[in-house]
């Protein structure tokens, strides 16, 4: 079941929240919607769900138009963001609801329905529980029974507002990847909301990198890491490097460093800036004839098998930040003051917007 | 906002609802008052509303009204303040003791009232010898309108004092403040909003109260009559208007506040929620 | 306006046990203790206490024979269901209310809640006064009314709108800032699980929300049994016919039977104290509730 989303905006008084989103989540993905908070990411899964009814645009499921739906027809499982679990009702009637507020015809007994919850809260590891509330349970449970309860009514989509947001780290590390087997186990069109990029990179088949309302770039967690299509993403996703920068005919500069710049080739000047990931740094202590500029080095975090250095700029008073292996790190034998040589390479550049 | 953006149903039903049964319970009959009103002249209402007796009703009312809510004011912040810094035996007990004027009603708190400060009663026998008059007089006003008011500033200050933090005390107490310094320097400007809120609310209901007050005031017009009681006499008097119009002072001063009283919450709301 | 709430009671185990800096010396305690406790004895337990002696001063025997009256028992009669129909109109009232005003924004709200709040402002006898105008013989239905036999005002019907007035906004006040505070991610977690909007209100809202209502239903109660003020205006005082116990009790005083008027009066002190107690249980379960609901939280 894929989700086709055209042209959907939304506003709320005079703010855009959403504007003029377009994607296709292809069936049995799973999408993940990333952006800082406010970008408009959960009040765009809430129109999927129908629980916002967008101001411009369509949603169709599997190419049918769900757009003026009634929520309680659509068939999605939500998982929302604190959870929602009924607190007076146990675990077992909270995953139970859905099928007991079914019509008299289309009601499963009670027989099936015991079985039905019970292989449910089985799938989520938690069928021991099924006599508890919720008040009684960890986080990390409470969410495993709120998915249950989503996926208790057989819902065409699965969306989860995000879904780890209120967990501790190592929780939320565990759930994460519980949730990525279970999405292949299951195969159900899922997409979700989170702020947390790595959690994004780790668990989604694609991500949606969302800003200001808008699509900022949707690929393979490997396409929107490597081959940022904006500054927010490169910025949004991982650490990086800024460098201010100008493009004269197709050729951009980092101090003395030129770099071919084919996408700006039609550019005769223009402001840029230039983005350079912290491993693409790369640090010499002779320039050995490349191209590079000359920095000193003003703190060194060794921790674990990466070494990041903060580097002082020797030309201007801007500090950049490298990572290199240990193994490079004791071959270089840096010290706090030590002269470099820096020469970045995969460098990404972007022309300022004109003023 | 174009479309509906809220989902839940029954939106319409019960906002409709609510509005249907405001106004037919509430907002319809208090309109009657007001288009009553219409059949007098301004001049004539001017003189109904002023004449000297109903004028001295008014004296009375906001008078013993605004001494019960400072009595309240003072022993009510005291007695928030004992039951939730304070442990002693009884606590909780007395506590819920506190709502009795909520819970008992008026007539009956009137004529217990006045049983205990007339004559013979257990106070008024103690107070009586010694030339202090309560029951007949404005002062026994003064004490029915204490009685009904006290719950209000006890409740208003409590859950406030409740949330106070420990630590701002204790930062005043490293930075040199004595106790009595830190009292009236971080603690009570803390509590004033709620103090305030509280005396509002116990000054309102005191001018508005009818029975607990009839039985211990004496009634005697000039002196001991409250403006409730003139609306009442005028009725029975079958003189609708004359009722009407000093019932509309009341209701324009009860309106007002409640404005004011509703100003002070949205203050003492803001307060708290920046304290948070 | 009404300052009692259930909710602000959730967090009702004071910290009693402070530092020595944050707290005063002993002798300072005990007499603001002893303040407090002497201005609650002289303006509550006295009176209460005069209320019972005063009813049983001619004897138990006379006490039963007030109860037994014809007029009392009738008086009883009526204040019970001049409480049983205001109850059940002002629940709900209030749920539909709070229903509209927590679950949705729309123009206009604050406005609203201030309606609401009115007739704890306004004066009993004035809310008596305003039915009078509409029902009364020289009212605006007064005519219609008597041509057609019927009548509200030194009737029942007048004493049943006038309770319905002054208990109209206690439920209503009670739910509002409970159904707020929980917002509404659980009904529409329920609507997207496929329930209807009654399923959502019987089945998720008023079990979550049933210590708030019970709460409001022994305020309300308190109060349309015990309202005087208000009554008294449209009652009439017809003996046997339009007499609550509150009446009742005044009429008895006024003709000086006062053992008879403190009997009537003791059985309405009951009922307070009644009141009271639940008051009490339900806050003390609402605060159990909480406490469960916010540990939960902190372990999460």
């Amino acid at each position: 079941m894929s989700i086709e989303i055209n042209h959907i905006s939304k506003s709320f008084g005079k703010f855009n929240a959403l504007q003029d989103i377009n994607f296709t989540v292809p069936s049995g993905e799973l999408v993940a919607l990333l952006g800082p908070s406010g970008c408009g990411k959960t009040t765009l899964l809430r129109i999927i769900a129908g629980l916002e009814s967008p101001g411009e645009g369509r949603i169709a499921f599997h190419g049918d138009d769900t757009t003026d739906l009634d929520v309680r027809k659509r068939q999605v499982g939500f998982v929302f963001q604190h959870y929602a679990l009924f607190r007076h009702m146990t675990v077992f009637e909270n995953v139970a609801f859905g099928l007991r507020v079914r019509p008299k015809t289309t009601r499963p007994n009670e027989a099936e329905i015991r079985r039905r919850v019970h292989e449910l809260l089985n799938l989520v590891q938690l069928d021991w529980l099924a006599d508890r509330y919720p008040p009684q349970l960890s986080g990390g449970q409470r969410q495993r029974i709120a998915l249950a309860r989503a996926l208790a009514v057989e819902p065409k989509v699965l969306l989860l507002d995000e879904p780890f947001g209120a967990l501790d780290a190592k929780v939320r590390k565990d759930l994460r990847r519980w949730l990525r087997r279970l999405h292949d186990e299951l195969h159900i069109t899922s997409v979700f909301v989170t702020h947390d990029q790595e959690e994004a990179l780790e668990v989604a088949d694609t991500i949606v990198v969302m800003n200001h309302g808008k699509v900022e770039q949707i690929g393979s967690p490997q396409q929107v890491y490597d081959q940022p299509a904006s500054p927010f993403v490169y910025q949004f996703l991982g650490n990086v490097n800024q460098f201010e920068s100008r493009v004269t005919k197709g050729r951009a500069k980092i101090e003395d460093i030129h770099i071919d710049s084919t996408e700006h080739h039609a550019v005769e000047d223009a402001d840029a800036l230039a983005y350079v990931r912290p491993h693409d740094i790369e640090v010499f202590t002779e320039p050995n004839g490349h191209a590079s500029f000359p920095a000193t080095v003003s703190y060194i975090h060794s921790l674990g098998p990466l070494v990041r250095l903060e580097l002082q700029r020797n030309a201007e008073n801007t500090i950049i930040e490298a990572e290199l292996t240990r193994e490079r790190f004791l071959q270089l034998q840096l010290k706090e003051g030590s002269q470099v040589h820096v020469r970045p390479r995969h460098v990404r550049v972007f022309l300022k917007p004109s003023a | 906002m174009s479309k509906k953006t809220n989902v839940l149903p029954g939106f319409n039903l019960s906002l409709g609802y609510t509005l249907l049964y405001l106004s037919l319970i509430v907002l319809i009959p208090l309109s009657a008052a007001f288009i009553k009103t219409t059949e007098l002249s301004l001049s004539e209402f001017w003189n109904i509303v002023t004449a000297p007796r109903v004028v001295a009703s008014y004296k009375l009312t906001f008078g013993a009204s605004l001494i019960g809510a400072s009595i309240n004011a003072v022993f009510g912040l005291l007695t928030a303040w004992v039951l939730v810094r304070y442990d002693f035996f009884g606590k909780k007990l007395i506590d819920a003791f506190v709502d009795l004027p909520f819970a008992l009603p008026t007539a009956v708190a009137g004529i217990a009232l006045t049983a205990v400060y007339a004559k013979n009663g257990w106070i008024g026998s103690i107070l009586e010898p010694n030339g202090i008059h309560v029951a007949f007089t404005p002062l026994g006003v003064v004490i029915a309108l204490t009685f009904i008011g006290l719950p209000f500033v006890v409740r208003t200050v409590q859950p406030v004092l409740e949330d106070l933090e420990s630590e701002t005390e204790e930062a005043a107490a490293s930075l040199g403040a004595n106790r009595w310094q830190t009292f009236y320097k971080v603690i009570f400007p803390a509590l004033l909003p709620a103090l305030m809120t509280g005396f509002a609310l116990a000054f309102a209901r005191a001018v508005g109260e009818y029975g607990s007050v009839i039985f211990i005031a004496g009634n005697m017009p000039m002196v001991s009559e409250i403006t409730p009681l003139i609306i009442i006499t005028k009725l029975e008097q079958y003189d609708y208007t004359g009722a009407t119009a000093v019932a509309v002072v009341m209701l324009v001063i009860s309106f007002l506040l409640l404005l004011m009283i509703n100003g002070l919450q949205w203050w003492a709301n803001r307060r708290n929620a920046e304290a948070i | 306006m009404s300052t009692i709430s259930v909710t602000q009671h959730s967090r009702y185990q004071a910290k009693v046990a402070r530092s020595r800096a944050t707290s005063e010396p002993a002798w300072i305690r005990w007499v603001l203790i002893a303040i407090a406790l002497a201005f609650l004895t002289l303006f509550l337990f006295i009176p209460l206490a005069a209320v019972f002696t005063e009813a049983l001063r001619k004897g138990f025997d006379t006490y039963i024979n007030a109860l037994v009256d014809p007029d009392a028992l009738s008086a009883i009669q009526l204040t019970l269901i001049a409480a049983a129909i205001a109850l059940p109109l002002n629940l709900v009232f209030g749920v539909a209310a709070a229903w509209a005003i927590a679950k949705f924004d729309f123009k206009g709200k604050s406005i609203l809640i201030t309606l609401i709040d009115l007739p704890f402002a306004v004066s009993p006898v004035v809310a008596g006064l305003i039915y009078v105008l509409i029902f009364g013989l020289q009212g605006w239905f007064g005519e219609w009314l008597l041509d057609h036999d019927m009548k509200v005002i030194f009737a029942i019907p007048g004493i049943v709108l006038a309770t319905v007035f002054v208990t109209f906004p206690f439920i209503a006040r009670e739910l509002i800032p409970l159904m707020q505070a929980q917002g509404k991610d659980e009904e529409e977690a329920a609507l997207v699980l496929g329930a209807s909007g009654w399923q959502i209100l019987w089945r998720v809202t008023l079990p979550n929300i049933k210590w708030g209502l019970l709460y409001g239903m022994i305020l309300t109660n308190a109060r349309a049994m015990g309202e005087f003020g208000a009554v008294s205006v449209v009652s009439g005082h017809i003996r046997g016919m339009t007499n609550t116990m509150p009446l009742l009790v005044e009429i008895l005083y006024n003709e000086y039977q006062y053992a008879a008027a403190f009997a009537v009066a003791s059985l309405l002190a009951l009922l307070a104290l009644v009141t009271l107690a639940l008051k009490t249980f339900v806050e003390w379960q609402a605060a159990k509730n909480a406490e469960e609901t916010e540990l939960a939280v902190m372990q999460s």
